[in-house]
């Protein structure tokens, strides 16, 4: 019995993580209706981005996650101009096919520059027994760092002016333009928070399990399954609602093959889908 | 009637043409190349049905051909079943999976359904790559006596050609009878307006729940044959992601909706991908071409070649379709 406690503790943290990558996915989709598919990809640099620099300077990896969250806002902003910018507004296709044909393109030349072979970023903090379990540390500094980012995201949309302008764009853009609100500029800022959300997320799942260049897809899909889960334009109910699926993650592992967890998370995605349009965490909003 | 559409007759040609190229010399390497072209234009053209027509983009397109290659290689080497009743009934099996699962996910609309057929494409690969009959992740190897009933492999190998090249050949005019029909201009009415559809009378759900459900049929069927004719099957190979996302490009690069553009964009990104992979210094960059390739589509002419064709010479709309 206190196995699986101690299990669904470890998925409570690793839960944390995916909720951080669903909060860019469910920011960028709720703020201009574009469902982003190089999120796996940004996860996936994420992941790289950590290794890069952990080789390079040798510090502490959750110091480096500013400089990992820096280098995604840029990104995120040169994707949103090359990419996004153009089919805001146009039917799902357009927006569906042009992110994912920079996702083709960040994961060939990933591809072409570490090939699909395993990295790790090797690094441990000591960890905290209780018991006969040990969760290590990593798991508790990762889930740290979630916590805060995503607390540090929700101040800074309902309590500073660029934040109020993004929600007031996400409730409705024109209005918002007669407010004198830039949209443009709001969507860029909006777009390059949400890929440096998926590549911290990214660079904390590098600390804690070996990854490759195609690792993104599978935490893509749980940031699918988590952002339907909370319902759309919801960031902090995103960070919930990941710690749960990761909580059943970990309440399930003990019992079955991993190699089956994608099957329910892709049962859940489609029953909440169709019974809970609005997530479970969704009132009928005004 | 469909027999007086040029299409029709330009499609004859097309198959005409891949059946007797390969014959002279016996050119076993062309016909390889072809088999290729083949398949990638039948999963294309039924890929249209539903992006093309629907307006429904399906990531997971791959998993009808994956599905039907593995029921019917199980059929051919487990239950000694002949090729063609396999290949049929392979053919029909996943059509029916695919009206179950359509008739769930259907009911969510554009990007939703999107996403959700990304999740029906990992959570059939999971279940292959865990069902002990179907041998789990090493999948399923097919011993040389399949092949005596069609006369030994030299002779199998070409009927299976021929197969395919009917198969693709009757994807392309069934694309064109759809297109032609009641049926498809309701498809064509979703596409535009769901919501004006429904109100004219249109039964969307079920609409839509059979043109994916027909998309899967001829798919199968090609997945049947292919594996039947490689001898072998395992999950990797079967639900090779790539290859459907790839489908979507050549679909977008043709130009999404025609019958004409499905196969012209299959036919020029296969022999492009072809000679990406086989030059030593572009092999690792063919994602990146391809990816970028889609995006200058998608940015700049989301009518493809076709509607490039459209644009510049209005009347061709009456003879290219």
């Amino acid at each position: 019995m206190s196995g699986i406690m101690a299990s669904m503790i470890d998925g409570l943290m690793v839960g944390s993580v995916y909720g951080l990558a669903a909060m860019g996915l469910s920011l960028i989709w709720g703020v201009m209706d574009v469902i982003n598919l190089t999120h796996g990809a940004m996860i996936a640099l994420g992941m790289f981005g950590m290794y890069l620099l952990f080789h390079a300077v040798a510090m502490n990896p959750y110091v480096l996650l500013l400089p990992v969250l820096a280098i995604g806002l840029m990104l995120g902003i040169l994707v949103y101009w090359m990419s996004v910018h153009r089919v805001v507004g146009q039917p799902p296709l357009m927006s569906l096919l042009s992110t994912f044909s920079v996702n083709m393109m960040v994961i060939g030349i990933g591809t072409a520059l570490w090939s699909t072979s395993p990295y790790n970023v090797n690094f441990s903090l000591r960890g905290v027994t209780v018991g006969a379990y040990t969760f290590t540390g990593n798991h508790i500094a990762a889930t740290g760092a979630a916590v805060i980012i995503a607390l540090g995201l929700q101040m800074f949309l309902y309590h500073t002016r660029p934040g109020k302008a993004i929600r007031a764009v996400a409730d409705n853009r024109e209005a918002a333009e007669l407010m004198g609100i830039s949209s443009t500029m709001v969507l860029t800022v909006a777009f390059g928070i949400g890929i440096a959300l998926a590549m911290v997320s990214g660079a904390l799942v590098s600390t804690l399990f070996p990854f490759t260049i195609l690792s993104g897809a599978g935490y893509q899909l749980k940031s699918f399954v988590v952002t339907i889960l909370a319902g759309l334009g919801k960031p902090f109910g995103a960070l919930l609602a990941g710690v749960l699926l990761g909580l059943l993650e970990g309440a399930v592992t003990p019992f079955i093959a991993v190699s089956w967890i994608p099957l329910i998370e892709f049962g859940l995605f489609v029953v909440v889908l169709i019974f809970f349009p609005r997530g479970i965490f969704g009132r009928a909003t005004a | 009637m469909i027999f007086r559409r040029l299409t029709f007759w330009l499609i004859l040609a097309l198959a005409a043409m891949f059946i007797i190229l390969p014959l002279r010399g016996n050119n076993a390497a062309l016909r390889e190349d072809l088999i290729l072209v083949a398949i990638a234009v039948t999963l294309v053209s039924n890929l249209n049905l539903m992006i093309g027509y629907t307006g429904y983009v399906n990531f997971g397109h791959i998993v009808f051909y994956g599905l039907g290659g593995y029921i019917g290689l199980y059929l051919v080497s487990e239950r000694h079943w002949n090729l063609f009743l396999s290949a049929f009934v392979a053919g029909v099996l996943v059509s029916l999976v695919a009206l179950l699962f359509g008739l769930g996910i259907l009911r969510l609309r554009g990007a939703y359904f999107a996403l959700a057929t990304i999740g029906v494409l990992v959570a059939v690969n999971g279940f292959v790559a865990n069902f002990n009959p179907w041998g789990r992740s090493t999948g399923m190897y097919l011993s040389f006596d399949a092949y005596q009933p069609l006369g030994g492999p030299m002779r199998a190998l070409w009927t299976t050609y021929y197969l395919i090249i009917g198969v693709m050949a009757l994807s392309l005019i069934l694309s064109l009878a759809i297109k032609r029909s009641k049926f498809g201009l309701g498809l064509f009415a979703i596409r535009e307006d769901e919501d004006a559809a429904v109100v004219l009378g249109i039964n969307a759900t079920v609409y839509k729940a059979i043109i994916y459900s027909i998309s899967a049929f001829l798919p199968a069927i090609a997945g049947a044959l292919m594996f039947y004719k490689n001898g072998m099957i395992d999950p990797s190979i079967a639900f090779e992601y790539m290859l459907s996302l790839e489908g979507i490009v050549m679909l977008m690069l043709g130009g999404q909706g025609t019958v004409v553009g499905a196969a012209l964009g299959a036919g020029l990104y296969e022999r492009l991908r072809s000679f990406l992979l086989t030059s030593p210094k572009l092999s690792n960059f063919h994602l990146v071409i391809a990816g970028g390739l889609l995006l200058l589509v998608v940015l700049f002419a989301s009518g493809g070649i076709i509607g490039w064709l459209y644009r510049l010479l209005p009347r061709s709309r009456e003879v290219i379709e």
